[in-house]
């Protein structure tokens, strides 16, 4: 497992039964958010609505923006003075954000967008999907960066890793995006909302923007134009990005080590998957579940050291293969990875994986 | 003898060559927003935002802290900074098609929440960074690369009057034309600044200051061309005033203010109410 931050696998405490989204709002307000922009979009739309409410009895700032071109900018300017700040949206919301987010990575800028995602292309619906897995793990908007993506499967994980996305954000200097679904949003499940660790203090004020007392004038900014410091930049942030593909990686074993088969899935697939593979292994079937828990890094390691024992891969989405063609490059041509997914709102039965399974195995 | 220094850099300007070209009014309008900085003792709590545009290069010339901002997103950076510390002063430079086009949803929402800071419009009326195409403000009949034949309403529009529209929202507290052509309208400019400062000093809202500003290299015109440029012609569509000031202590009723000031814009002796 990964030397600096871990999944908070069991959680001791008292278990409230909790809607996703509000999850998430819960675990941004005891990782201390100071600031949340947003614009309305189904199917997050309780996550500003509770926090319009919380988030200033605590002292905080809530600003419903005017687009999420503007909110996610808002985010960036208020991450620029060193508070932690976040937005959350969905499907077109997040598209538009994509220049912001590319700013917040160039400037190095540690900030939280959560998505959850609503089928597409287009306008699409408010079905849930993850089809949104190219657009987040690939950086999304233009240049060379990236975003670290954590994708929860539960509402526990949806208060987790949301109050350890500010640590992750603040760790790095890069945004963090959450990248949960529909589902996993309206679903209520019990879930225990006390911090699964001590929020670590990270200091900020070697480059926040505070006014200039006492030192030199600070400017923060991704054009650089003498000379190759554009380039340098790209360099330096690469870097940044292999200390986080060795430092950061989480993912889930659930009956891997005598496996045959193996289905890789994240989020609600792998819900789904875990419950097809359990009704086979009460077959006689012995088939696991890895589930990535950060998609950016992938636990690129954790999967290969699978692939060296285990003969065959299944992997499961809510898109039509993403995902998969990572998997595909990780464990190697001459091992089969079959694939089930539905798109456009379509979530996989456990029955259809459960038959996919079988197909797969023999 | 005792020699008394009585012009000088301003401290908030750093002491480096600009590279804005000769004739360029952002030298000038960084030189007025610098003295405001100066007057007011604001370099210690400062943060500047500088979106795409010529000016995108601000920092280099200002020793406050500063960000740079996506084209058309400066406001909302500057909301976000002043949202999470309140304590900052927060002042965006905008060019026209910055703050006029790409960014008019920010412009008109932050004012109309009456964000406590200042917005400094620059313009030029026409993308300078770009290379001179047309912007929101470009006039009727001027030709820019992309209005080869001269812009015209029927097709792009007229020119937008954003002095005029930010008076029309409740959060905003003051705006105000001026342009940088002879040393008494220079004067004036930097008297608007000082009040549009002044209002987020005090904690009154969006103080906004429209400043007109010839973009020499893509008028192609020498330095004094242009300023006649702007005396006849630019003046001539975008009446110079106080088109409004409802901060403490202000004195006069703006519509009186604008009209009398509409009246003899673009003669070159702009009068005004206050
Ligand atoms: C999203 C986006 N679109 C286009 C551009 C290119 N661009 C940079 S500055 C600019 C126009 C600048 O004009 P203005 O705001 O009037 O400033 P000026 O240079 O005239 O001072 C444009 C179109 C950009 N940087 N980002
Ligand atoms: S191109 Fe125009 S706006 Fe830009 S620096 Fe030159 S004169 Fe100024
Ligand atoms: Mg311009």
């Amino acid at each position: 497992m990964n030397t600096v931050f871990t999944p908070a696998a069991q959680r001791n405490g008292k278990l409230t039964l909790v809607q996703g989204n509000i999850a998430l709002a819960e675990g941004a307000l005891h990782a201390g958010l100071d600031c949340y922009f947003g614009y309305p979009i189904t199917p997050q739309n309780q996550v500003p609505e509770y926090l319009s409410a919380k988030l200033p009895e605590r002292g905080g700032a809530f600003v419903q923006a005017e687009s999420e071109l503007a909110s996610i900018n808002m985010v960036l300017g208020a991450a620029s003075t060193g508070a932690r700040a976040m937005t959350s949206s969905s499907g077109p919301g997040i598209s538009l954000m994509q220049e912001g987010i590319s700013f917040l990575a160039g400037d190095e800028l540690p900030a939280v967008i959560a998505n959850v995602m609503r089928c597409g292309p287009g306008m699409g619906g408010i079905k849930p999907t993850q089809g949104d897995y190219y657009q987040a793990t690939r950086g999304g908007g233009h240049g060379d960066y990236h975003t670290i993506v954590l994708a929860p499967a539960s509402a526990q994980e949806m208060f987790d890793l949301t109050y350890q996305a500010f640590d992750v954000a603040d760790t790095y200097c890069n945004p963090v995006l959450i990248l949960a679904d529909a589902i996993l949003g309206q679903m209520k499940e019990p879930a225990v909302l006390e911090p699964p660790y001590e929020r670590k203090a990270i200091k900020k004020d070697d480059w926040s923007l505070t006014g200039a007392a006492g030192r030199k004038a600070r400017n923060i900014r991704s054009m650089l134009l003498a000379g190759d410091d554009q380039e340098q930049l790209n360099y330096k942030l690469e870097k940044k990005y292999e200390r986080v593909k060795q430092e950061l990686p989480m993912w889930e074993c659930i009956d891997t080590e005598d496996a045959d088969l193996i289905v890789v899935a994240f989020g609600t697939s792998a819900r789904i998957s875990s419950s097809a593979a359990r009704l086979a292994r009460a077959e006689g079937l012995k088939v696991g579940v890895f589930r990535p828990i950060t998609l950016f890094p992938f636990p690129e390691e954790a999967l290969r050291d699978l692939a060296s024992k285990v003969g065959k891969f299944l992997v499961v989405e809510m898109n039509l293969g993403q995902m998969l063609h990572d998997v595909r490059a990780i464990v190697g041509h001459d091992i089969p990875v079959s694939f089930y997914g539905r798109p456009g709102g379509g979530v996989p039965t456990v029955r259809e994986v459960l038959e996919n399974i079988k197909e797969s195995v023999s | 003898m005792t020699v008394k220094k009585v012009f000088g850099r301003p401290e908030s300007l750093c002491d480096v060559p600009n590279l804005y070209c000769s004739g360029c009014g952002h030298g000038v309008a960084h030189r007025l927003v610098a003295e405001a900085i100066d007057h007011f003792g604001l370099r210690d709590r400062t943060v500047a935002v500088a979106p795409a545009g010529c000016s995108v290069l601000l920092y280099d010339y200002f020793d406050v802290d500063s960000i740079e901002s996506a084209h058309g997103r400066a406001l909302a950076v500057g909301t976000g900074i002043k949202r999470a510390n309140p304590d900052l002063f927060v002042f965006t430079y905008q060019g026209d098609g910055d703050l006029a086009s790409i960014g008019m949803c920010e412009t008109i929402h932050t004012a109309n929440r009456g964000e406590n800071l200042t917005a400094i419009f620059i313009n030029n009326a026409v993308y300078g960074m770009t290379g001179g195409q047309m912007a929101p403000t470009t006039l009727l009949g001027q030709t820019t690369t992309t209005t080869p034949n001269g812009r015209c309403a029927e097709m792009e529009g007229a020119p937008m009057k954003m002095a005029e529209m930010m008076a029309t929202f409740d959060g905003v507290v003051y705006s105000e034309r001026v342009a940088l052509y002879d040393p008494r309208q220079t004067i004036r400019a930097r008297k608007a600044v000082f009040k549009a400062f002044e209002a987020q000093i005090n904690n009154e809202g969006f103080g906004f200051v429209e400043i007109l500003a010839a973009c020499t290299t893509n008028l192609k015109m020498t330095p004094e061309r242009a300023q006649q440029w702007l005396v006849d012609d630019l003046c001539e569509t975008f009446p110079l005033g106080v088109y409004k000031d409802v901060m403490s202590g202000a004195k006069q009723e703006s519509v009186a203010s604008r009209e009398s000031v509409g009246a003899t814009a673009g003669s070159g002796s702009v009068k005004h109410a206050d």
